[in-house]
């Protein structure tokens, strides 16, 4: 009986606190590169980038391909890929942009900005993404066809369905409630956005809690209770903070004017008001959170892990492996349809190009957040983080002025870059 | 050790007359054999010879082409490995079949989850079940909350036996469950043998071992190119007569 591989010498101080509090040391080694990164932006940029105002445009951004990113963790999981969900995104889109310019104000006769529009539209969006994400999964899982190529086929196909249906043109502007979801237009403003985050506060600590008594139940060891008060305290900390951050980025005067003529009132003297947590953020949130649960909590998710790990074993535990994929592609789905809403709500328009290149971005966030292409290893909140700091790459880079094709050998090279890291990783730990 | 198996009642498992061919090659050529309820019944044969075949129809992993497979009697449809576990059927896979990714717990309990009321999978109970199934088969065992892939030979062993022995198993199949272990574990591994069949399940033992099967099995059954030799007690013939069986596919005269 062996004992694992020896782990490297270095900082024993470090891994050895990491291993009391029970952190991954990978999702460390991520908030500390996107941290570095932040840094480096806020320096070259004369203090632009680390603005509450940069912070709440970094996040807006970030929101569609993030939402996509974790959906692409699970198809990387089961040792998939899907290469089309920047067209899947785009016929979402068109669906819904007709729907509700087309669909319900004229065929039905509700005229614009009904109240049923904007979630008929995203009812509409969402049926296509899971009809369409169930018939790739079909392909690939009781045909036989390599996700590869069914995706690469869908990648044309799809882009070329949602052009068809628009005959190419732009359709816009959205529905007014629609465009809610796009982020400055939808926020949750100061007090919402505070109510929020404690709950979110709440909830975390009620979670670490809960885990500690259940451990205790069962005799399992746990954690020193300082870590798990500190731990506590990060966490209340780094939510709180966010949500000042957001609040802090103040409304123009000209648009809070216009707010209050809108509603036949002057604005007060010296009155302001902060954006708060866009409704877009919140919608990431929430995908982000219930797929967490999905992996770690439900057989689902297990299955999809021990399926990545080893499909023969998972057939022989009596898991239906095909059907599994058909699920894991139409997860896919929903959360195309639920990208599609944000990226054209964001730009109050349905465009002929929208989500052009994103499965680029999807996979390339799933994969710097450390999920293994091998299948059977990934991380929800790594592939949001890996969104993140792509995005991070990509403003900070165009805020300094680098070129633009500079820009994407950065982001090209960064790709690579993060892989070796973590193949070296990997290695070292034996993980 | 044969004589204290009563083989008067109802077998446990009759497979009657098995066929299963792959592409023109029959793997399993017309092969019937019984297992009674407290009995240990080798499978030898070389590579290749259908052992395993024949015993993956049992499990669930193969559809058999012809043939009727009879559970305390009565006909059993096995289609799938969820069949097999209905009729409290385990197998331990020459491969063991673990998800390297996933830890101790998650693998015993992979498609038995327990949960909570709400539906979630209850890690912390199926922890303690897996520390407590541990501690009797394999007592060394400590590493919980690892992945599989970090466990030695014979910890995944003692893994996939764990999972196989959880589930109130009433017919056990082992395809070679000692090929990759130390004598020491290999040992571990007859006492627990032992120890099933006193509680009355019957056990297909596949193995290469003529010498392990002589002290472990009732009845072995030896197969060469797909068809069954034939199935003698292991303690009216010699290991020779085994041999011969194996190699020349001769049936040893003093044999029922």
């Amino acid at each position: 009986m062996s004992d694992s591989p020896a782990l490297p010498k270095a900082a024993p101080g470090m891994r050895n606190l990491a291993r009391t509090l029970e952190i991954d040391t990978r999702l460390l080694g991520m908030i500390g590169a996107f941290i570095a990164l932040c840094l480096v932006f806020h320096f070259l940029t004369d203090g632009r980038f680390l603005t509450p105002r940069n912070i709440f445009n970094l996040t807006i951004q970030t929101v569609s391909v993030g939402i996509m990113a974790t959906g692409m963790v699970f198809v990387i999981v089961t040792r998939h890929i899907d290469l089309s969900v920047g067209s899947l995104l785009a016929t979402c889109s068109a669906m819904m942009a007709m729907t509700q310019t087309l669909v319900t104000p004229e065929w039905l006769g509700l005229g614009l900005n009904h109240p049923l529009t904007a979630p008929a539209a995203i009812v509409v969006g969402l049926g296509t993404g899971i009809v369409i994400g169930a018939f790739h999964g079909w392909l690939i899982g009781y045909l036989g066809i390599p996700a590869f190529i069914v995706t690469l086929g869908g990648l044309l196909v799809w882009r070329n369905v949602a052009w068809y249906l628009t005959n190419g043109q732009t359709i816009g502007p959205l529905d007014g409630n629609f465009q809610l979801f796009g982020g400055i237009g939808g926020t949750l403003g100061e007090t919402w956005s505070w109510v929020f985050g404690l709950i979110c506060a709440a909830a975390a600590l009620y979670a670490i809690w809960q885990s500690r008594r259940n451990k205790i139940s069962h005799d399992f060891p746990v954690k020193p209770l300082w870590a798990e008060i500190a731990l506590g305290a990060l966490v209340t900390a780094a939510i709180l903070g966010f949500i000042a951050i957001l609040n802090a980025y103040q409304i123009p005067e000209r648009r809070l004017e216009r707010m209050f003529e809108a509603r036949g009132e002057v604005l007060p003297e010296g009155f302001t008001a902060g954006y708060g947590l866009p409704i877009s953020v919140l919608l990431l949130i929430a995908v982000a959170v219930t797929m967490t649960i999905i992996a770690n909590r439900t057989r689902l998710g297990r299955y999809i892990f021990a399926t990545g790990g080893n499909p023969d074993a998972a057939e022989l535990s009596g898991i239906n492996t095909r059907l599994l994929t058909v699920k894991v592609f139409i997860m896919m789905g929903i959360l195309c349809a639920i990208s599609a809403v944000v990226a054209s709500s964001r730009q109050t328009f349905h465009s002929n190009d929208i989500g052009t290149l994103d499965e680029l971005r999807v996979i390339a966030a799933a994969v710097i957040g450390g999920t293994a292409l091998a299948g059977g290893v990934g991380t929800i909140y790594g592939a949001i983080l890996g969104a993140l700091i792509m995005q991070s790459l990509q403003s900070g880079m165009a805020m300094v002025g680098v070129d633009a094709p500079f820009q994407n050998i950065v982001v090209g090279t960064v790709l690579v870059v993060a892989v070796l890291i973590d193949t070296i990783y990997r290695k070292r730990t034996g993980d | 050790m044969a004589d204290t198996i009563d083989r008067s009642g109802t077998p446990l498992v009759e497979m009657r007359d098995i066929s299963i061919a792959f592409g023109g090659i029959k793997a399993v050529n017309h092969v019937s054999v019984d297992l009674f309820p407290g009995e240990v019944v080798g499978l030898l044969g070389h590579n290749g010879a259908g052992k395993s075949t024949l015993i993956k129809c049992l499990s669930g992993a193969y559809r058999m082409d012809a043939g009727e497979i009879f559970i305390n009697g009565d006909k059993a449809a096995i289609n799938n490995p969820r069949d097999a576990r209905r009729y409290n059927i385990e197998t331990i896979y020459q491969t063991l079949a673990l998800a390297d990714n996933l830890d101790a717990a998650s693998n015993l309990f992979l498609g038995r989850e327990l949960t909570t009321p709400v539906g979630l999978v209850d890690d912390a109970r199926m922890e303690a079940e897996t520390r407590q199934i541990m501690g009797r088969l394999n007592p060394n065992f400590q590493k919980f909350s690892a992945p599989v892939s970090a466990l030695s030979g014979g910890q995944r062993q003692s893994v996939a036996i764990a999972r196989a022995v959880y589930f109130n198993a009433r017919i056990l199949i082992m395809d070679e469950p000692t090929a990759a272990l130390g004598p020491q574990e290999t040992r571990m591994v007859a006492d627990l043998i032992d120890e099933l069949k006193r509680q009355g399940l019957g056990i297909f033992l596949i193995d290469h071992d003529v010498h392990q099967v002589k002290e472990l099995c009732d009845r072995a059954a030896v197969m060469k190119n797909g068809e069954l030799v034939g199935v003698v007690d292991v303690d009216s013939v010699s290991v020779d007569d085994i041999l011969a069986m194996i190699i020349a596919g001769k049936k040893p005269q003093m044999a029922a």
